[in-house]
């Protein structure tokens, strides 16, 4: 059944007319890990958007003190895209004993097909988690390389405070048509990340 | 009555399920007030499980006191806001003269939490010029959870003394278990001259 006010089509087929003006941040999909290996949007990742947002909401690891990861897949299987990247955090102990800013060069990388950390030393204790976002803009684009960053929130199994900053490109013109997160050991034993389209 | 069309639920129980992502539940003005917070059950106020994330935006934010920090806290029980936290806190800085610049870890002991119930500095030295303000961004993670730590971020940008520029960025989590039912905002000292608060769901 279609909903038409004063001529005009607002809703129909199970969805807004695409006349309509509506929200400009859009859910496309949401993956919920349970003692997942990975989590991976393998589809839904066009030209329709110029930007995609990730949000990570309570990445929990079963294995301790692991990086949280991401890759691209660049028109393969698989997601292995070539990337620049750079990464610091800024850190602070329960303890208030130690706190820094530092560049972490262990975690960046130099053209490289790699898993990119986006979290180092993940704690895997019942109320440990990692929380975030990730931006990846116009991964359609066959012209230009593919710029993304990352803000996460992590608590780190030695009990610190740690604010992560992960940036750079996919080094490619191909398309980058999938996405795909999981930890550097063991599994997501739960957590949820939700991927919206922006306008 | 819900609205169902192709077998996709349009309305329900007073609410659209189709279209944006980011919803509006309340914006707070600043007028010469000590505390703005947001409670949940309170002024229309939603921050539970409705949402697992929230955005809070600061526009123009102005203090009535010279050189004070702007602060945040949470409560569980929705008067008191003293949730135990463990805060960083790092800005980015550069002086109008365009003599001085750099990076740097918040070095004053007291911009930092470490598993503590006092408001967490968001920034420090803020004048209160006429012009000065701060404006920025606060997103927590899921405050209704009671398995996890509430993680949050914060990203201002402000006018420290009328002399420098300075993008301030604050991360943490509130050490607790416990749902969080609310969030406040101050000044270390003196009222919130002005501004906007706004929060949003995220969905």
């Amino acid at each position: 059944m279609a909903v038409i006010s004063n001529g005009t089509t607002l809703i129909d087929a199970g969805a807004i007319d695409s006349g309509i003006a509506t929200g400009s941040m859009t859910l496309i999909n949401t993956l919920t890990a349970s003692s997942s290996a990975t989590l991976t949007f393998s589809s839904g990742i066009t030209s329709t958007y110029k930007e995609y947002l990730f949000t990570f909401n309570n990445m929990h690891p079963a294995d301790n003190s692991v990086q949280f990861l991401v890759n691209f897949r660049d028109g393969s299987t698989a997601y292995d895209a070539t990337k620049t990247t750079s990464f610091f955090t800024a850190d602070h102990s329960e303890a208030g004993s130690t706190d820094g800013l530092v560049y972490v060069s262990g975690q960046d990388l130099a053209q490289s097909t790699a898993f990119q950390p986006l979290t180092v030393d993940t704690g895997n204790r019942s109320d440990e988690s990692c929380c975030g976002h990730l931006r990846l803009f116009d991964p359609a684009s066959t012209t230009y390389v593919k710029n993304f960053f990352a803000r996460m929130n992590n608590y780190v199994s030695n009990n610190y405070s740690e604010d992560s900053y992960a940036a750079g490109y996919c080094n490619v013109t191909a398309a980058i048509d999938g996405v795909q997160f999981k930890f550097a050991s063991g599994n997501i034993d739960s957590g949820t990340i939700k991927m919206y389209g922006i306008k | 009555m819900g609205l169902i069309s192709n077998g996709t639920t349009a309305f329900d129980a007073g609410s659209m399920s189709l279209g944006g992502q980011i919803t509006f539940i309340k914006k707070l003005t600043a007028s010469g007030d000590s505390t703005l917070s947001f409670v949940h059950g309170s002024s229309s106020v939603v921050f539970d499980g409705t949402y697992k994330e929230y955005l809070i935006t600061l526009k123009h934010i102005h203090p009535a006191t010279n050189n004070v920090a702007f602060e945040m806290n949470f409560t569980q029980d929705g008067s008191s806001f003293a949730q135990s936290k463990t805060t960083t806190n790092f800005d980015a800085y550069h002086a109008e003269a365009g003599n001085d610049s750099g990076l740097r870890i918040e070095g004053n002991p007291n911009s930092m939490l470490a598993n503590n119930t006092g408001w967490a500095p968001l920034n420090y030295n803020m004048g209160n010029e006429n012009d000065g303000n701060l404006s920025g961004f606060v997103r927590i993670f899921d405050p209704a959870g009671t398995t996890f730590h509430k993680q949050f971020q914060v990203e201002l940008s402000f006018q420290y003394f009328n002399t420098y520029g300075i993008r301030q960025n604050t991360a943490g989590y509130v050490n607790a278990s416990v749902a969080t039912v609310g969030v406040g905002f101050r000044f270390s000292s003196g009222n919130i001259d002005a501004g906007d608060i706004c929060l949003y769901g995220i969905g």
